[in-house]
């Protein structure tokens, strides 16, 4: 096999509990611990837990938005929060998040157009022509189309604005995305609309996914591997077909067994 | 001999005026609720089913809202006929209603006991210590540990799944005939939701209550429910028992919806694609001519795209359907 992508090695985050202003607290919260995972080029790791379980924690430490309290993540086998200035921006602009709520996770002051440009005129400032066509491209691709650039994010359905959430972070050809409940906000029509695309962009620019959700009937559908979350601990992780088919710990039956079925 | 049904709403049509015309939020829907059944209403958001529970607790704000036409009888009495001040007896007492976001729909500035007592009090007209003791009971029977201890409790103090268990407590607390659940399990998680949807089958059991439970979610619509109605843009246009419809689903729009659930039984294959139904939920005030569902639907006939089709029974009991196919 060839070297992990992503390589995340003992990872622990801790939140401080009821620091008063000048006495430091001694309790802590233990978001994340000791989780070690590894991510392959092209793959879709699904992490799936209940409110809580630590999911969004580690992901906004994998996406360089919060520091953990120790361990390292690795990607292309160098530290990312050692990174200088530059390779941050690098990294950056390979590992893009998508966001839960398509209704705040948009500035609403500004165009569907321009949000998806951003990016393009923050990691490269010039060339203004190859913008517009880039953008083009890119909308298209999500299922917009050029005429809705103009368009504000209250003017379209939840349903478009995480295509535009979407378009945003596949904008700079990221090899990494990392979706927190990218389709808990959707209904189900939609949501089936949003999973068929990311697996269509996965397999267009071998993208990587880490894809959070609590919903087992999504992770099943999206994951080659999945991981489950307890209490800020990965309790399983196993194959899509290994999880489903012969889940070995205690909360991973528990989740199976309180779906609804159909 | 069958008894009378509990809650019958016949042709209902709840319309809200706005600037760009009549939106028809609730467009003639007609249905009928045993004593101890659960009614499953299906559908997306902006379908109009939070309406429709809304109009059955007479909560839609009028104006902007208006109720057009039909009937909501409960045990016989005409709903839409009573004034304000007998409604108010009704709600909390005959009906009651349990919402999505337990956070919003309790207030924060009272205890939980209070709240719970509140009800009992102006409903059933016994003193503060019998109301206060009726609500640890209520929330002893919605397994919550230490009643006595928690009464007290701020609803900050409690996580979500056990508000909800205080929204059910004040909710059932004066023995409802009817009890409308608006998503009750939509904002906690599925062990959670596993829990709270079994207090509810229980009590409801218990208390002979008849439940609608509104949701989004067809697999809890299939553990939980006798009847189902699927509601698209404002109309029923299917409704069925619920095992007829899982086995037999006749709508294009619910076979559509059936197919596009991620399942968590059957293989992983990485190139497989969800069945979808291609574009978007017509908005309310510009619904198209003919059927709402024909520019979407994969079996469109050409009388689908100018006449309106009715809900029409189709030889089973209780089974209705809204669509040309089967005219």
């Amino acid at each position: 096999m060839n070297t992990p992508l992503l390589t995340v090695h003992e990872l622990h985050k801790y939140f401080p509990l009821q620091g008063g202003f000048f006495t430091s607290s001694k309790e802590k919260c233990l978001a994340v611990q000791d989780v070690s995972l590894s991510l392959h080029k092209g793959e879709t790791l699904g992490i799936v837990g209940e409110s809580g379980c630590g999911k969004t924690t580690l992901a906004r430490m994998i996406a360089h938005i919060e520091k953990p309290t120790a361990g390292e993540i690795r990607y292309n086998g160098q530290d990312i929060f050692k990174f200088d200035k530059k390779q941050l921006k690098a990294y950056r602009r390979k590992a893009q998040f998508i966001f839960q709520d398509p209704y705040a996770s948009l500035n609403p002051r500004l165009t569907a157009g321009t949000i998806i440009a951003e990016p393009f005129i923050i990691h490269r400032r010039n060339l203004a022509q190859d913008i517009d066509t880039d953008l083009e491209n890119i909308m298209k691709m999500v299922g917009l189309s050029k005429d809705q650039e103009r368009r504000y994010p209250h003017e379209f359905s939840g349903g478009q604005r995480q295509r535009i959430g979407i378009a945003r972070a596949i904008a700079l050809r990221p090899e990494i995305i990392i979706a927190d409940e990218p389709v808990s906000a959707l209904d189900v029509s939609v949501q089936a609309q949003i999973l068929n695309l990311m697996k269509d962009l996965q397999d267009e620019f071998n993208l990587t996914y880490i894809f959070i959700s609590h919903d087992m009937g999504v992770i099943r559908f999206i994951s080659d591997r999945i991981a489950v979350m307890y209490r800020g601990r990965i309790v399983e992780m196993a194959s899509n077909q290994q999880l489903f088919e012969n889940p070995q710990h205690p909360y991973t039956r528990i989740l199976l067994s309180a779906v609804p079925r159909l | 001999m069958k008894a009378s049904p509990v809650l019958a709403v016949d042709n209902l049509s709840t319309w809200f005026d706005t600037e760009q015309g009549a939106l028809k939020a609730v467009d003639e829907v007609s249905f009928q609720l045993d004593a101890g059944d659960t009614l499953g209403i299906v559908g997306e958001s902006g379908c109009g089913k939070t309406v429709l529970s809304l109009s059955i607790m007479r909560l839609v704000p009028t104006p902007p809202g208006r109720y057009v036409s039909g009937q909501i009888a409960l045990n016989g009495l005409d709903l839409l006929s009573l004034s304000e001040r007998e409604m108010r007896k009704v709600r909390g007492k005959a009906i009651s209603m349990i919402f999505q976001e337990p956070m919003t729909s309790l207030n924060p500035v009272f205890r939980i006991g209070d709240q719970i007592s509140e009800t009992i009090r102006l409903h059933q007209g016994c003193n503060r210590s019998e109301s206060h003791h009726k609500s640890i009971e209520m929330l002893r029977l919605v397994g919550i540990e230490l009643p006595e201890k928690r009464i007290k409790d701020y609803p900050h103090q409690l996580s979500g799944g056990m508000r909800q268990r205080v929204m059910i407590a004040m909710a059932l607390a004066c023995h409802p005939q009817l009890m409308l659940a608006d998503e009750p399990t939509t904002a906690l998680d599925v062990t959670i939701q596993a829990q709270i949807l079994a207090l509810i089958n229980d009590l409801k059991r218990a208390m002979g209550t008849s439940v609608i439970l509104i949701t989004h979610d067809l697999g809890v619509i299939a553990e939980n429910a006798q009847q189902v109605a699927i509601m698209y843009a404002g109309k029923f246009v299917e409704y069925s028992d619920v095992k007829d419809l899982f086995s037999l689903p006749l709508h294009p729009y619910t076979k559509g919806l059936l197919h596009s659930i991620p399942r968590i039984e059957g293989d992983y294959c990485r190139d497989k694609r969800l069945p979808i139904i291609p574009g978007v939920v017509p908005e309310l005030s510009r619904l198209p001519e003919g059927c709402r569902f024909h520019d979407r639907c994969p079996d469109v006939l050409p009388i689908c795209r100018n006449v309106e089709p009715a809900l029409i029974g189709q030889g089973f009991p209780k089974r209705y359907v809204r669509c040309w196919k089967y005219q």
